[in-house]
């Protein structure tokens, strides 16, 4: 065996097919294959084939449908079920982001600083986190119970039906979304601030920079990547939120909390409108995208422009 | 130092208030029904572990436990082997397929499931997986390699190539440079995949109740959806089916909580 040495003395098996060091430098697109399979079946040709029944009136039963253009469209716009759920899912949505990211945001800055139970403290608002919202939505059904003796009323010495009245039901839902997801918000804030170096505070600090001067000038600018995440994330929740609805009000009293998620899934399962149902469906994925898109241009901008 | 300790105590109030819902849940679940009417918010006197044996039965929790085990831990697997491999072809490859392969996942992240819930339901029932594991399964991996691919590719396009290609000029193959060298470097995003995905899944509501629903099948918050239902009235039986339902994602997340932690909040950095 004629044996020419390596460079780096490796194997004889290596030097005997010395083409395999110039051969494909990336891998082969088969190692995608089987995820590119799994991803067409489960969500690509169904995405697209509901893009197509949005435009049929079928009932879901059998083969049996027929293309009538825009006419679900329609419908929709002179759906009061329908119409209501825009608006409150673009409501719960605003709250939700608002709100959810203050808090996150304020809770984040207190156990950012040195406190003795910061640990303790963070698990704590972390917590609801990792449960499913069907149980928080449950557990808070029970909170809101009208009773004044019992749960946040008993608390509060107040006799308020949270989720009976028309006009604070889909705020008490917004309320359980933020008590649950704020702890998200935070971690992912708390990564920002442990970004931050401790020498540009101690710069601004020696400029005589106030601590709030110091939260505006220095501090966040510096988030302004966690924010995107943040706001990226509590947007499409919002606009998504099925859950939480479902098991408290579902969707009640009259309208009143009815989502895009919740009337969507009526038409479809309990009315047999998949047509229409996709139609609502299709609605809410531009709302996605379009929010999706304007986040990501606009927030990206000012990353860079720091 | 006094600045410190007065944000100190108001973070702890902040906390106790945080916890109000808790301490409900947790002393709920441990009364009789005449204490919950009569004292609904004071602790349990004396305390009853009734409810929890009760409730254990009555939701089938049991079952479900197996079930939502079973669902996220094969889901797990084909999530961290489907899209691994995916995202090592479309973080190495330099051609247009690549780009617009890895474009086509990401879509994936925006596209809400609602839009196709419809054909897939009736896709699979057509395959005859309704009221089964491997429905949900199937379901799991489809719907979270987009968000698991774009983690990988990220991941993988900031880790050097000469580990791989050191593996090649000793002869490995693109597979086996893969498996030996490349994926055991890719532990930590592994983590975050493995926490962000179980947590999904284990608490998915949707499309469990969909397809499970009077399966004999059921994951624990259909479980537990159904429970509800059928107690509402019986606040301590509720709560403490409440209680057991959440109790093993809990207590995880307590085991772990700094990697949970770092999970969530590290990554989504894209």
């Amino acid at each position: 065996m004629t044996m020419t040495a390596t460079p780096v003395g490796r194997s004889t098996a290596a030097a005997g097919k010395p083409r395999r060091r110039f051969a494909a430098l990336s891998p082969s697109w088969l190692f995608a294959a089987p995820a590119l399979v799994v991803y067409a079946v489960v969500v690509l040709y169904p995405s697209l084939a509901g893009m197509l029944y949005a435009f049929t009136d079928w009932s879901g039963i059998g083969a049996d449908k027929s293309f009538v253009g825009l006419a679900n469209f329609q419908t929709l716009l002179h759906d009061e079920q329908a119409m209501d759920s825009i608006g409150n899912t673009l409501l719960l949505t605003v709250a939700i982001v608002v709100v959810q990211n203050a808090v996150g945001l304020l809770l984040a800055l207190g156990v950012h600083a040195k406190l003795k139970s910061r640990a303790l403290l963070r698990v704590i608002f972390f917590a609801p986190v990792v449960v499913s919202p069907v149980m928080v939505a449950f557990l808070w059904k029970y909170i809101y119970n009208p009773d004044p003796s019992a749960g946040l009323n008993g608390l509060l010495g107040v006799q308020i039906d949270w989720l009976g009245d028309p006009s604070l039901a889909l705020w008490s839902i917004a309320a359980t979304v933020v008590w649950q997801y704020a702890g998200y918000s935070m971690v992912i804030f708390l990564a920002g601030l442990e970004g931050v170096p401790k020498e540009l505070h101690e710069a601004a600090m020696i400029d005589g920079a106030s601590t709030l001067q110091r939260f505006r000038y220095v501090t966040w600018p510096l988030l302004a990547p966690a924010l995107t995440i943040n706001l990226m994330l509590s947007t499409i929740g919002g606009l998504k939120l099925f859950d939480q609805v479902f098991a408290a009000t579902n969707g009640g009293p009259g309208y009143a909390t009815e989502t895009l998620s919740t009337v969507l899934y009526k038409q479809a399962f309990v009315f047999g409108k998949f047509g229409y149902s996709t139609a609502i469906a299709l609605v809410l994925a531009l709302f996605v995208a379009a929010v999706s898109l304007v986040q990501v241009y606009y927030l990206r901008g000012r990353e860079v422009a720091q | 130092m006094r600045r410190t300790f007065l944000l100190e105590l108001v973070m702890i109030v902040v906390a106790v208030a945080f916890l109000f819902p808790v301490y409900a849940l947790i002393t709920l679940s441990l009364k009789d029904p005449a204490q919950i009417s009569q004292t609904p918010l004071a602790l349990p006197a004396p305390p009853t572990t009734d409810n929890f044996t009760k409730a254990w039965s009555a939701a089938a929790l049991g079952p479900s436990l197996m079930n939502s085990t079973v669902i996220t831990a094969v889901s797990l697997v084909a999530l961290i082997a489907l899209g691994s491999f995916a995202a090592y072809y479309l973080a190495r490859a330099k051609s247009h397929l690549g780009y617009g392969l890895y474009v086509l996942f990401l879509l994936g992240i925006v596209l809400p499931f609602q839009l196709g819930m419809i054909p897939l339901y009736q896709l699979v029932t057509d395959l005859g997986l309704i009221g089964t594991h491997a429905g949900m399964i199937l379901f799991y991996t489809g719907i979270q390699l987009p968000f698991t691919v774009f983690l990988y590719t990220g991941f993988i396009r900031a880790l050097p190539r000469e580990y791989a290609s050191a593996a090649q000029i000793d002869g490995a193959s693109h597979l086996t440079a893969f498996t030996r060298v490349v994926f055991p470097l890719l532990r930590p995003i592994t983590g975050t995949v493995l926490i962000l995905n179980a947590v999904f899944i284990w608490n998915d509501f949707f499309t469990p109740l969909l397809y499970l629903g009077g399966s004999g099948f059921e994951t624990v918050p259909v479980s537990v959806f159904a429970f509800v239902g059928q107690y509402v009235s019986d606040h301590g039986l509720v709560f403490a089916g409440l209680v057991l339902g959440a109790l093993p994602i809990v207590v995880i997340f307590l085991l772990l909580q700094r990697y949970v932690i770092k999970g969530f909040s590290s990554g989504l950095k894209g």
